[in-house]
């Protein structure tokens, strides 16, 4: 009986804690971001989004985004397939080289693709005679969010894919089933919730990279800022409304990804019952 | 004499990294006999069973299958069945579907593969489970769809990988049985792999034993038992009691051979309490019992004679023996072995002409 009571009041207190640590770090400035983005009224905010530039800069988060994770979609089930399903010599190199961008600063990222393909490399020349440009261009910025992205996907398969084993797939094959059909039937089936998740998370770091991207953009207004670089660019230039106001844009789609998340994960533990 | 081999290995040889887990593997197999791969765990019979199914490649010798040398024929052209431990039923799929997977992978036409579907089904006793998940079903029946699933592309050839471990020990009686009937009805030449001797001896027509990679001998369950060929089956079959120096004990005091150690299994002893009656007076000799042990049908008791543990059985109907009593002990025949072979040697007084049988 005693026991039960202290825990109730610890219970309490750690509920309360998390509360107040929520609403101060992530709830009071998320409406403070909507309560400046609507200062001055609807009409400016209004005006700041549709601005060309802002529009521009959405268009190119959603085109890097989609971009990223589709190459970042293949290359999770092209990774985690061959590291789950075969043994071979330098497997762990592998596993351990794809957890890179979580632990690279996105800065240091932005550098290696500027070293890699900017003026200094071997390879500028080529790719200046075939009129191909990646740093400070779309390409780069596209590089760069894939770069920074490409763990999320792989690491949500792996686990699963190691719990399941391989029997499935060895029974599939024995009975005849080429590698297509025993990934569509036996394969697929065992990852599909993992797999929409680490796309879904995949996609909310891409929209808001900006480290890596701010390196390789070069920050040319209308042609190669993102969603978050304008904001920043707003921000500096003392237009709190318009930064805000993008930036409110950004804060809906991360909670549409974050409601698509727990919508997810609640369908994957269901699913595996 | 060339025997017409269904399925065969010549010197198989397969290595892990630095473990060999089959040296040298040879034996042939006739249509339509249902064998026991037996041998304890990590004795490389999971992997006789992988090579043959294609999941394995061997490092070298041959694989033989109706003829044709195997070895470079992938898993999914060799036409086998297989029933995985944990079965490995798609878990994704309905039991209607899993059945009817290989089916649908050989492009046979859709009322076929209904009417197969349907026909596994009645054969196992599971047509009402056709749309339900492999995890609604119960341990045994999702043995005997995993069955019907390797089965129904009509395979030549059968392996199943520990086919009862995992279910209950209730269950698996009735499985073992239920399996041999099907195997026999259906006519398909199978082979099973078990760790557990009882589950060799009362399902196989014939017994492969396996020990470190090595084959030890391959025979009838009955000539398993009755006549092992090495030391480790001498030592591996029964419940036996290992005894250093068998010639200490009546009867065995002049038997041939230069083995000294030998293993004396609970059914060759029999137990009988002073002033009982003796079947063998002479040659009997006298032991404490150390300790009994309740097994359900039977007493198992433990005695000390000559400074060596036996393990010998009396029935339940038999006068009770209690610890400390001290009771005669009569041999019947003990599988003596060397480093090499192992032999059958019999209590003189059963063979020698002076003995007087009461």
């Amino acid at each position: 009986m005693k026991q039960n009571e202290q825990s109730g009041a610890v219970k309490w207190l750690l509920i309360a804690f998390s509360a107040i640590f929520l609403a101060v770090m992530l709830i009071l400035p998320l409406i403070y971001v909507l309560i400046t983005a609507f200062r001055e009224g609807v009409q400016p905010y209004l005006e700041a989004v549709t601005d060309p530039y802002a529009l521009k800069s959405i268009q190119l988060t959603l085109e890097a985004t989609v971009i990223a994770v589709v190459v970042n979609t293949i290359f999770g089930l092209f990774a985690s397939w061959c590291i789950t399903k075969f043994q071979f010599r330098g497997k762990k190199v592998i596993s351990t080289l794809i957890d890179l961008p979580l632990t690279v600063s996105p800065i240091i990222a932005g550098l290696i693709y500027v070293l890699t393909f900017g003026r200094q490399s071997f390879l500028y020349p080529y790719l200046k005679a075939a009129n191909i440009s990646i740093i400070y261009a779309v390409p780069g910025i596209v590089l760069a969010t894939i770069f920074v992205t490409f763990p999320f996907i792989s690491r949500e398969i792996i686990p699963v894919l190691t719990a399941a084993g391989k029997d499935e797939e060895e029974a599939a094959a024995l009975m005849g089933a080429g590698g297509w059909t025993i990934f569509r039937r036996v394969t697929f089936p065992h990852i599909k919730w993992a797999l929409l998740y680490g796309i879904v998370l995949c996609t909310a770091r891409a929209m808001g990279e900006f480290g890596a991207v701010s390196v390789l953009s070069g920050h040319l207004r209308g042609k190669t800022n993102t969603m978050p670089l304008y904001i920043e660019l707003l921000y500096q230039g003392y237009d709190f409304t318009g930064a805000f106001a993008v930036s409110s844009i950004l804060v809906v789609m991360a909670i549409i990804i974050l409601v698509l998340r727990s919508v997810l994960e609640y369908r994957g533990k269901k699913n595996e019952e | 004499m060339e025997k017409n081999y269904y399925v065969e290995l010549k010197g198989v040889n397969k290595s892990f990294g630095s473990f060999q887990a089959s040296k040298d593997i040879s034996f042939g197999i006739e249509k339509g006999k249902l064998i026991g791969l037996l041998g304890p765990s990590g004795s490389g019979k999971t992997t006789i069973l992988r090579m043959l199914a294609g999941l394995e490649t061997a490092d070298s010798g041959d694989i033989i299958i109706d003829g044709t040398v195997v070895n470079d024929v992938p898993a999914s052209k060799r036409g086998i069945g297989f029933v995985f431990q944990n079965y490995a039923l798609f878990r994704y799929l309905t039991v209607y579907e899993n059945i009817a997977f290989g089916l649908k992978v050989q492009k046979w036409p859709k009322e076929k593969i209904r009417a197969r579907v349907e026909e596994m089904l009645r054969l196992v006793g599971l047509e009402d489970t056709a749309k339900r998940y492999p995890n609604q079903l119960s341990g045994g029946q999702r043995q005997r769809i995993a069955f019907a699933r390797a089965l129904a592309p009509q395979p030549q050839l059968l392996l199943l990988d520990e086919p009862f471990a995992a279910v209950d020990a209730k269950v698996r009686q009735e499985l073992r049985s239920w399996l041999r009937e099907m195997i026999s009805a259906v006519g398909v030449t199978s082979i099973f792999v078990t760790h557990d001797q009882d589950e060799a001896i009362e399902v196989a027509d014939e017994i492969i034993i396996t020990n470190e990679g090595r084959i030890e001998q391959i025979g009838t369950p009955k000539d398993i038992y009755r006549q092992p060929d090495t030391p480790f089956v001498a030592q591996f079959i029964g419940q036996s009691s290992i005894v250093e120096d068998f010639r200490r004990f009546a009867g065995f005091e002049h038997a041939g051979s230069g083995a000294t150690r030998a293993a004396v299994r609970p059914e060759y002893i029999s137990v009988s309490k002073q002033g009982e009656l003796l079947k063998f007076p002479v040659n009997t000799e006298t032991g404490v019992v150390e300790r009994t042990a309740f097994r359900g049908s039977e007493i198992e008791l433990t005695i000390r004679v000559k400074d060596t543990l036996l393990t010998a059985k009396r029935l339940l109907d038999d006068a009770p023996v209690s610890v400390g009593e001290t009771v005669h002990v009569f041999i019947y025949r003990i599988y003596a072995f060397d480093n090499e072979k192992a032999y059958v040697i019999e209590n003189a007084a059963l063979t020698s002409p002076d003995s007087i049988v009461i």
